[in-house]
C-alpha cells in the first residue's frame, strides 16, 4: 500500500500531532486508496477541523473533507477518528494523549474523496422511505394564526427534530454497515418526530408501512452504537424501542 | 391465496405489509426470554450437587414427579428436555436472520467492531459466535436429555462427565450459555425498553451492571458444579453405571 509521509518544518510550542488519513480519488483510475501520514504542531484548543485546514493549507491542498458550521450544527463533518464516528469541528485532538490520529471517511456513504462523503443522497433517500413531511387533511390559511400546539407535544417534537442528518449514527451502527438498505436510527427517530407530532395525522399502521419490515424497525439489532455516538445526544434508545413496541402491536 | 400474495408481493391481500416480520422479530425475543430464564433455573438447579448428592438426587426426582407419582418418571424430563430443544431450535432460526451470512458483511462487522470499540457492538458479535457454537454444543446436550433423561442423577450425571467425556462439552457450554443468556437478556430489555420506560439511560447502566454481575456469579456457581460432579464421577469411575442410592434407601439395600 502506497504511504505519503509529510512533514512540516513548523517548530512552535505545541506537542507534535501524527494525523493518518486515507487518500484516495475513486473517480481517478490513478488512484489508490492509502493512508497519508502528517505530522503538525499542535494548538492551544485545536480541533480536527482546525488541524485538517492546517494541512490542507501548509502540507496537501489536494486534501478533500467536508465541512461548513465549525460549530457542530451542519452536520458536515462526519468522520471516523481512530475508528469512531464524530464530527471534527467538535473534536479535540487534546483528546488524543497520543497524539496519533487515523482519520477515515464515513463508511456506508458513497465516497467523494478522500474523508468527503455524500451523506446527503443517503439521507434524501431515507426521508422520502419515511415520508419525512407532515401529512396532514387540514388546509392551513397561512394568513390566520396557527391552532396552538400543547406545548409539553411541540417539546417532544423538537426534541427529536434536533437531528442534524450528520450521519454518524450510521456510520457508527453495525446493521446499517452490513446491510445498506437499513433505514438506520436516523430513520426510526425520524418517524418518532412525526409519531409525536401532533400535525401529523399518520397512524402506527401508516408508519408500519414505511417501517414494519427486517429493513425497519425490526432489524434493528440494539447495537445502541447510535445512541452512544449521537454527538446532539438525541434519545434514540428510548425511541427506536418505543416505535418498535408500538409497530409490533399494529394488526 | 393469501399466502402466494405475499409470497410474490410482500403484501396482505388487503394490500398492506405482511405483519409477519413483527411476529418474527416478537417469537425471537420471547423464545429468548423463556430460554434465558429457563438457563437461570437450570444452573441453579444442576449446582444443587454443590449442597450434596442427597439435595441434588432429591430435586432430580422432583423433576421426575415424586410429589406426585409413586414411582418418579425419568420421560417427564424427557418431554420437558423436547420442548426445550424446540424453543431452542425456534430461537436460533430467528436469530440466524441476524448473522452476517456473506463474507462483505463479516469483513464489515469485523473492521468495524474491531476498530470502534464500543462494548454493545462487540458483545454483539459475541452472542453471534456463542449462538453459532451452541447450535452443536448445545444439540448435543440438548440430544442426550431428550433421549437419556434416566441418566440424571449424583453418579449417572457425574459418570457421564468424568469417564463418558462430557465435561469437556459442557465446560465449552457453561461459557457460551452464559454469555449469550444474559448479554440477550440485556440486549432484549434494551430492544424493547422493558424495565427501564423511567430513565432509559440510567436504566441501561443498571442493566448492564446486573449482565455483568449475572456473567460471573453464573460462571462460578456453573464451573464450580462442574468441578464437583467432575471430582465425585472420579472417584466413582470403579462403580461406573451404578447408581446413587438416597439415605432413606440405604437400610433397605434398594437401588434407583
Amino acid at each position: 500500500m502506497p504511504k505519503t509521509k509529510i512533514m512540516t518544518t513548523d517548530r512552535g510550542e505545541g506537542r507534535e500531532l501524527t494525523l493518518e488519513i486515507l487518500k484516495y480519488n475513486p473517480r481517478d483510475p490513478e488512484s489508490k486508496p492509502h493512508l497519508a501520514t502528517y505530522t503538525i504542531r499542535e494548538t492551544p484548543g485545536m480541533t480536527l477541523f482546525v488541524a485538517l485546514n492546517m494541512i490542507r493549507e501548509d502540507l496537501d491542498p489536494d486534501l478533500a473533507f467536508d465541512f461548513v458550521c465549525r460549530a457542530g450544527i451542519c452536520g458536515s463533518c462526519g468522520m471516523m477518528v481512530n475508528g469512531k464516528p464524530l464530527l471534527a469541528c467538535r473534536t479535540r485532538t487534546a483528546d488524543y494523549p497520543e497524539g496519533k490520529i487515523r482519520l477515515m471517511p464515513m463508511p456506508a456513504f458513497e465516497l467523494i474523496k478522500d474523508l468527503s462523503v455524500i451523506t446527503g443522497q443517503w439521507m434524501d433517500r431515507m426521508s422520502q422511505r419515511v415520508e419525512s413531511w407532515i401529512h396532514s387533511s387540514v388546509e392551513h390559511d397561512i394568513s390566520r394564526i396557527e391552532r396552538p400546539v400543547d406545548p409539553d407535544a411541540a417539546d417532544a417534537t423538537f426534541e427529536l427534530d434536533r437531528c442534524i442528518e450528520c450521519g454518524i449514527c450510521v456510520a457508527s451502527c453495525a446493521t446499517a454497515l452490513m446491510r445498506p438498505d437499513f433505514v438506520g436510527a436516523v430513520g426510526l427517530n425520524r418517524i418518532a418526530r412525526f409519531e409525536s407530532d401532533p400535525h401529523d395525522e399518520r397512524t402506527d399502521a401508516d408508519y408500519y408501512e414505511l417501517v414494519g419490515d427486517d429493513t425497519g424497525i425490526f432489524g434493528c439489532m440494539s447495537l445502541l452504537s447510535c445512541e452512544d455516538h449521537c454527538p446532539k445526544n438525541l434519545p434514540l434508545q428510548e425511541k427506536i424501542a418505543y416505535m418498535r413496541r408500538k409497530l409490533a402491536k399494529v394488526k | 391465496m393469501s399466502d402466494l400474495i405475499e409470497g410474490y408481493l410482500g403484501k396482505r391481500d388487503d394490500g398492506t405489509k405482511s405483519r409477519m416480520p413483527a411476529v418474527l422479530d416478537r417469537w425471537q425475543s420471547i423464545t429468548g426470554l423463556i430460554l434465558g430464564l429457563f438457563i437461570i433455573g437450570h444452573m441453579f438447579f444442576t449446582s444443587s450437587i454443590l449442597l450434596g448428592k442427597e439435595a441434588m438426587y432429591t430435586e432430580t426426582k422432583l423433576f421426575e414427579g415424586s410429589l406426585f407419582l409413586d414411582e418418579p418418571e425419568p420421560l417427564l424430563v424427557g418431554i420437558a428436555a423436547s420442548i426445550i430443544f424446540i424453543i431452542f431450535i425456534i430461537h436460533a432460526g430467528l436469530a440466524m436472520r441476524k448473522f452476517p451470512y456473506k463474507y462483505r458483511e463479516y469483513k464489515m462487522l469485523k473492521t468495524h467492531s474491531a476498530h470502534l470499540g464500543h462494548l454493545d457492538t462487540t458483545l454483539w458479535m459475541v452472542q453471534a459466535a456463542t449462538g453459532f457454537a451452541m447450535f452443536f454444543l448445545g444439540s448435543a446436550h440438548l440430544w442426550m436429555m431428550v433421549a437419556e433423561p434416566e441418566k440424571i442423577g449424583p453418579y449417572a450425571s457425574a459418570d457421564r462427565i468424568y469417564t463418558d467425556n462430557f465435561g469437556f462439552l459442557y465446560a465449552l457450554l457453561i461459557a457460551m450459555v452464559v454469555l449469550h443468556a444474559m448479554v440477550g437478556l440485556y440486549r432484549l430489555t434494551m430492544k424493547w425498553g422493558f424495565t427501564v420506560r423511567k430513565d432509559p439511560r440510567a436504566g441501561r447502566r443498571r442493566n448492564k451492571r446486573l449482565m455483568w454481575g449475572a456473567i460471573v456469579f453464573f460462571s462460578l456457581l456453573a464451573y464450580s458444579a462442574l468441578g464437583t460432579y467432575w471430582e465425585i464421577g472420579k472417584a466413582h469411575q470403579p462403580d461406573y453405571g451404578k447408581r446413587y442410592i438416597p439415605q432413606s434407601q440405604i437400610s433397605a439395600g434398594g437401588e434407583q
